[in-house]
């Protein structure tokens, strides 16, 4: 997609984010392109409570919403919760068979799924793996390194020393200007954790991460848009598919903002995101449930 | 980082001495007449109780803590520190409040549909 296309979805869905990072990205390797990709998170099939009365139907039109997306995405990502949390086993693989029934109608079909703690901590994975396999990772798409990490298994909210070797090892074979694009679901740093977003051990990975120049962090869990700057990483939140938070720390609790009958889905969301592999900038557009 | 976070974390290191934190098998728990007083805590699923605890400045005191289902967390991040509550033991949090102040506390170990609402607070009164 050329920067013109993007510049005219910005007009129609509203809400670009520009955001620094990739920055300096030294030279663009052969076949390596601008893309785009869609952050889809905190979707929490299963729940059922005021905060959502239309939640049987809430995943199902965001779904709608991507696929009529002008220019489908290169992939698609979720970052976490994918369900939402029970303490039936039986009932926890039901939601995610379901879960993963809904999305398969989505017409990309590179789809790429991570844990939430609604998920995985109750189990450590393990329901989650049945349906999508690790629950961290690494991929490359066009000159931009992915690394999925998961701080969520573990129910302490801590990624781990095994997974942190991994990640060292990863990043090891990285050139230092290298594009690098993080995904977790909880914020990799302390956030709010009187609120408990944080993650454990998250200063361990942003100490691996911080020799890199272009680093850029694609989060989820605290159901809102929130950006910040940890040295020269570059965090981004997702807005939720099922009920918005209030802004960190604001309040005393982290209730669910109440559901507003006047006006669906407010603050509910997806976005698309725009990777450059030649380094100069990653460009966010946030798109609602539902389009006019 | 904010200059009003310093000035809080500044203001909580005054309102609070944390002597130290043990864990102990129940039979383990000693009181001596003369020593600080003993507040006990439960830890369930998804609430502290009590979940608002009433101290007053200069007393030493001691939050024994047990937990009846889960391996609860108890993170004070004001303090910067954090306990686990492990079932079958009793937990103890040693506090010495220096000043009049409110300090929250929250489980942070993932415990189900409630974790969310599982919080509560030390009011620190002159």
């Amino acid at each position: 997609m050329q920067r013109r296309d993007f510049l005219a979805l910005t007009a129609l869905g509203g809400g670009a984010v520009f955001a620094s990072g990739l920055a300096g990205c030294a030279t663009r390797g052969a076949g390596n392109a601008d893309f785009y990709f869609v952050q889809l998170s905190d979707t929490h099939w299963g729940y059922q409570g005021p905060a959502n009365p239309d939640a049987a139907v809430t995943l199902r039109k965001a779904v709608a919403t991507v696929n009529a997306l002008p220019t489908p995405p290169e992939f698609i990502v979720f970052t976490g919760d994918l369900t939402h949390t029970t303490d039936d086993p039986a009932e926890r693989r039901r939601r995610l068979a379901e879960f993963k029934s809904i999305v398969a109608e989505l017409k990309v079909k590179t789809v790429r799924f991570m844990p939430g703690e609604h998920d995985a901590s109750l189990d450590r994975g393990a329901a989650y793996k049945e349906h999508f396999g690790e629950t961290f990772y690494a991929f490359d798409h066009k000159g931009v390194h992915f690394i999925a990490l998961d701080n969520v298994s573990d129910p302490g909210a801590k990624i781990g020393d095994e997974q942190l070797a991994w990640l060292g090892a990863d990043l090891a074979k990285l050139d230092k200007r290298a594009p690098i694009v993080v995904l977790a679901h909880r914020p990799l740093f302390d956030l709010a954790p009187k609120w408990d977003w944080a993650t454990r051990d998250g200063a361990q990975a942003l100490e691996l991460l911080m020799p890199y120049a272009n680093v850029t962090v694609f989060y989820g869990h605290i159901h809102q848009e929130h950006h910040q700057m940890t040295g020269h990483i570059a965090h981004h939140s997702a807005k939720s598919l099922i009920f918005a938070l209030p802004a960190p720390g604001s309040q005393p609790n982290r209730t669910p903002l109440p559901w507003d009958a006047s006006a669906p889905y407010k603050g509910l969301g997806f976005r698309e995101i725009e990777a450059e592999a030649a380094g100069s900038a990653v460009k966010v557009t946030e798109y609602p449930v539902v389009r006019a | 980082m904010t200059t009003r976070g310093v000035d809080r974390r500044r203001m909580l290191k005054e309102v609070f001495a944390v002597v130290g934190t043990a864990a102990f098998t129940r039979s383990g728990i000693a009181q001596t007449a003369t020593g600080p007083r003993i507040i006990e805590m439960t830890a369930r699923r998804f609430a502290y109780e009590p979940n608002e605890i009433a101290l007053k400045a200069g007393e030493p005191v001691v939050i024994a803590i047990r937990s009846l289902d889960f391996v609860h967390g108890m993170n004070i991040p004001e303090l910067k520190m954090r306990l686990d509550l492990v079932p079958g033991r009793v937990t103890h949090l040693e506090l010495q409040p220096k000043a009049a102040g409110t300090i929250d506390f929250v489980c942070d170990n993932f415990c189900g549909d409630g974790h969310e609402e599982m919080h509560g607070r030390f009011v620190v009164t002159a």
